[in-house]
């Protein structure tokens, strides 16, 4: 239990910390920050409950007034702007990927994690960020969608990388993916 | 761990954390709701002041946090100028900018512990339904104190990899980094153990 806990605050500041750090962002053309693989790979290790309660403690840290979000963003604002609704779906996006690797039961853990990653922290997250963006512009959530798909290609990769992590974590620390049956 | 809160103390510093809140949902509402674009204008205007009077200093720090919303409010604005709706643009802008200016105004204004503190409070009738949240009182603390351990590790990996290569390290880091928060995580929950657990009974308190 004490280990639970310990595993979601430390995925909850390596969240955090995949944001802050400028040699992880993931270049092609333009900085990508790898904040949102925090959240995915919260989901994929830590499973539904334990990627939500991570992600959901990140951005209890960040109302807090902590500059956590990329960017050095953080505070009240940071749910208020624009892009609030992907902020707000990082808990949804972690526990959907979870759900996602503790069900849907395949033989890679990398290809569970990496579709995973994509369903919650694509398909879920952006559902999510497209309807804060609607909501702040007055635009149709369709409009709003076209918006923010310019960001896809990323986090497609971040998807993959998630893959190719938890590939790498059930290999190494297979104790650590409770989901996953070698 | 620095926080957002603003050095330049303000009037607005010593009053209750709890009013601040629940005064930013009220006017936050009640911009939402409300279409008239003459009330939107005098609510910036208003909020602007708020930003003015404790001296530039703040007035800097508070339009440096406002950058984000920049690039929104240039496509907003292009966006419904082509769609020649102005007028539904400027409004939509406007509310934005409003929204996310009260709110850091908050958050500059209320610090960390205050912050804490009504979270604690407002999570009290939570716990009463069974729920645990006094986990989050050990859960808070190890967040700051450890995204600042795990930026450094990064930084110290991103330095060994660029000993020996010329390329970016990029996401290459996160593997190495996320098995040393793994290998953390199993410290730390064993010292929360043998202080006597994260749990603790409840009554405890």
């Amino acid at each position: 239990m004490e280990r639970n806990i310990a595993q979601i605050a430390l995925f909850a500041a390596m969240i955090a910390a995949l944001g802050l750090v400028p040699q992880i962002t993931l270049g092609f053309g333009v900085p990508i920050t790898a904040q949102t693989l925090g959240v995915m790979l919260a989901g994929a290790v830590l499973g539904a409950r334990g990627g939500a309660a991570a992600a959901g403690l990140f951005l209890l840290l960040v109302a807090l007034g902590l500059p956590l979000l990329s960017g050095g963003r953080g505070g009240l604002g940071a749910f208020a702007a624009p892009t609030g609704g992907f902020a707000l779906g990082f808990p949804v996006a972690a526990f959907a990927t979870g759900l996602f690797v503790e069900h849907v039961r395949l033989r890679s853990a990398g290809l569970a994690a990496g579709l995973g990653a994509a369903f919650g922290g694509i398909a879920i997250l952006y559902v999510m960020g497209a309807a804060g963006l609607a909501l702040a512009s007055g635009k149709s959530l369709g409009q709003a969608f076209l918006l923010v798909a310019v960001f896809i290609p990323g986090d497609l990769l971040k998807a993959a990388i998630t893959g190719l992590l938890v590939q790498a974590l059930a290999k190494l620390r297979p104790q650590t993916l409770a989901w996953h049956r070698a | 761990m620095i926080s957002l809160t603003s050095p330049v103390k303000t009037r607005a510093h010593r009053w209750p954390a709890g009013a601040k809140l629940a005064a930013l949902c009220l006017a936050s509402t009640g911009l939402v709701l409300v279409r008239d674009i003459a009330v939107h204008a005098a609510a910036l205007a208003v909020v602007a002041a708020l930003y003015a009077a404790p001296g530039r200093i703040f007035l800097r720090a508070g339009l440096h946090s406002l950058r984000v919303v920049l690039p929104f409010v240039a496509v907003l604005l292009a966006w419904h100028g082509l769609a020649g709706d102005l007028a539904q643009g400027v409004l939509v802008t406007l509310r934005m900018v409003t929204l996310v200016a009260l709110a850091n105004l908050v958050t500059m204004t209320t610090g960390l512990d205050a912050l804490v503190e009504l979270v604690h409070r407002l999570v009290a009738p939570l716990r009463r339904l069974g729920l645990p949240v006094h986990l989050l009182e050990t859960a808070i603390p190890l967040v700051i104190r450890f995204t600042p351990v795990l930026v450094a590790r990064a930084e110290a990996l991103a330095q060994a990899w660029r000993a020996r290569s010329r390329r970016r390290p990029g996401w290459r880091l996160v593997l190495p980094l996320t098995l040393q928060a793994l290998d953390e995580a199993d410290h730390v929950g064993e010292a929360l153990r043998a202080r006597g657990g994260a749990l603790g009974p409840p009554e405890q308190e």
